[in-house]
């Protein structure tokens, strides 16, 4: 390079440039394969392994026997009973109030800070702990409203539970629904109520469906809150009704955990497959109502 | 028929004493802020019926927002505000008393961007009768508004494909059965054609002059071409002093693009400005 020549200097000095970019550019791509197989790998050893010990307890007597000190003659079927009252209670109880609040607040409500101090909260409770949740329910539910531990106290705690969830996912799908279809129901001589039931709710039902999908399955796999409110007991019985005392997938579990007997951990592991199963079934449903929503809207 | 709605009965009388080729739409002394900003400035204007009225005018004069206020699409915008009075066949459509929703069904709209619903041609066509509880044939009215909107050849054996599977021309078409199909008096067109091909701009600008024996349209246009070949009226918009949009001059289309009484109209239709 010969000094006083302005070319030279400039064309090298971008040529660094240019080597330096391509590195962080091949650095960066190796670190996020790395992240994503990282992630992955680490699920399926914990799968394989749960999966390898649990595998085999999953039979027609083990989800239709009630647990019992033997563990060869335990089985879950109060608990799985118990989960499925829960989830189909918790889904009654907090898809209309979650999915009208996100409707409210995104439709209805006013612009002022008494709309942005509400959203922001709501933002916020989807962050609080369980537990705390719990304690929530055992004092309003179980003791104010003597509910007791029965399957209703513990879904409404629940339902406290995954509300902000609903409403933050149903939010984000309703705000999705471009202004335009609004417009245009409107200058048709669509009402507000109308135009949400027949325009806004049909274009984001995909998106609050999932939402609320997913937050169920949040719920089912909810252990704290239901210690906290008292059920994690012994269940010899099938719950008749929502005032039952109940137990659910995840305390069994956790109960089967707890005790000292080898034989045990393969229940929990097989127990932990079942809860599994039921979450997959939940997340495969959100996957296939989203798809055949959005294919009937293309 | 005995249980005739409040609204029909007054559309009925203004029928008997307007229908006469007088103004069907007119705002005398309008101005409308969005927030604190002033968009139009003293507006005043008559429309006559069933006549294209076009206005023109550079971006930012307030066009779109003085087409709004016909069918009150402007207070679905929070914290706007609007002075002087917009007159539809003779009623302050900003009266307490009025309806916007029955404004609405007689004063249609159609969208700068094709806007059809998520749903099926049909449905799409029937949204505007089902929302205003139409009593007669669905499907009749359906096939009705698609041939008015000339339409229904291509899509007649299709009803059921959804509306968003059409081109944009023909969404626009759409766009305009769904409209037609609440039966309005007046259709406003926002730019109806500037997302469209010169194709399928010119079967729109066909259809508007078969519209015209029907109903009244007014269209904002980008495109003087259009506003001189389809309209019967123009009126010119500018923006004024105080950086609002102010109505120059409104007259026979001919005139204005000829003759037109204001420097600012000539400027802007010889394309010296804007």
């Amino acid at each position: 390079m010969t000094v006083g020549d302005p070319t030279m200097v400039s064309n090298s000095g971008h040529a660094q440039a240019r080597t330096r970019r391509r590195v962080f550019g091949v650095m960066f791509y190796a670190l996020t394969i790395g992240s994503t197989v990282l992630g992955i790998v680490l699920l399926a050893a914990l799968l394989i392994d749960v999966f390898a010990d649990g595998v085999n307890q999953v039979d027609a007597h083990f989800l239709t026997s009630y647990p019992s000190r033997f563990p060869d003659q335990s089985g879950l079927r109060s608990a799985l009973l118990g989960t499925l009252w829960m989830l189909g209670l918790t889904a009654i109880l907090a898809f209309p109030i979650g999915v009208g609040a996100a409707i409210y607040l995104e439709e209805y409500a006013p612009a002022n800070w008494v709309t942005r101090f509400i959203q922001l909260n709501i933002a916020n409770l989807a962050g609080v702990p369980s537990v705390v949740y719990g304690l929530l329910g055992l004092g309003l539910f179980v003791r104010w409203f003597s509910l007791g531990r029965s399957i209703l106290a513990g879904s409404m705690t629940m339902s406290l539970l995954i509300l902000p969830l609903i409403i933050v996912a149903s939010r984000e799908s309703i705000r999705a629904v471009p202004d335009s279809l609004r417009e245009g129901a409107f200058a048709l001589g669509a009402t507000r109520w109308q135009m949400v039931r027949r325009t806004v709710v049909p274009a984001a039902a995909g998106g609050i469906l999932t939402g609320t999908i997913l937050a169920l399955a949040r719920a089912v796999g909810e252990t704290a809150p239901l210690i906290t409110i008292g059920a994690l007991t012994y269940i010899a019985f099938d719950p008749q009704g929502p005032m039952d005392l109940f137990t659910v997938l995840p305390i069994q579990i956790f109960n089967w955990v707890s005790l000292p007997q080898k034989d045990f951990a393969y229940l929990a592991a097989g127990g932990i497959c079942v809860l599994l199963m039921v979450l997959l079934i939940a997340n495969s449903l959100a996957v296939f109502l989203r798809y055949r929503m959005q294919r009937r809207l293309q | 028929m005995i249980n005739l709605r409040v609204g029909d009965q007054a559309k009925d009388v203004a029928n008997v004493d307007q229908r006469d080729g007088g103004a069907i739409l007119a705002t005398t002394h309008l101005s409308f802020w969005y927030a604190k900003f002033l968009a139009i400035e003293d507006v005043s204007i008559e429309m006559p019926d069933r006549k294209i009225t076009a206005i023109i005018g550079p971006s930012g004069c307030g066009k779109s927002t003085f087409l709004r206020c016909f069918n009150r699409m402007n207070e679905l915008i929070p914290g706007t505000r609007i002075e002087g009075d917009v007159m539809f066949r003779g009623t302050n459509v900003n009266d307490r008393s009025v309806d916007p929703v029955e404004i609405r069904r007689q004063v249609g709209m159609v969208f700068q961007k094709p806007n059809p619903f998520p749903k099926s041609i049909y449905d799409n066509v029937a949204y505007g009768p089902r929302v205003n509880r139409y009593q007669g044939s669905m499907d009749e009215i359906v096939e009705t508004s698609l041939r008015r909107a000339a339409l229904w050849d291509e899509v007649k054996d299709d009803l059921k494909k959804s509306g968003l599977a059409l081109s944009g021309g023909q969404q626009q078409r759409l766009c305009i059965a769904r409209a037609l199909a609440v039966q309005p008096e007046v259709l406003l067109m926002d730019e109806p054609c500037s997302a469209l091909d010169p194709i399928a701009t010119t079967r729109i600008e066909d259809l508007m002059r078969e519209l015209r024996e029907d109903l009244s349209i007014v269209i904002v246009t980008h495109n003087m071409q259009q506003a001189a070949r389809v309209s019967d009226r123009t009126a010119f918009f500018t923006l004024g002093e105080a950086g609002a949009g102010v109505l120059v001059e409104h007259d026979e289309t001919q005139r204005i693009f000829t003759t037109p009484s204001d420097d600012r109209t000539e400027a802007y239709i010889t394309g010296r400005f804007g």
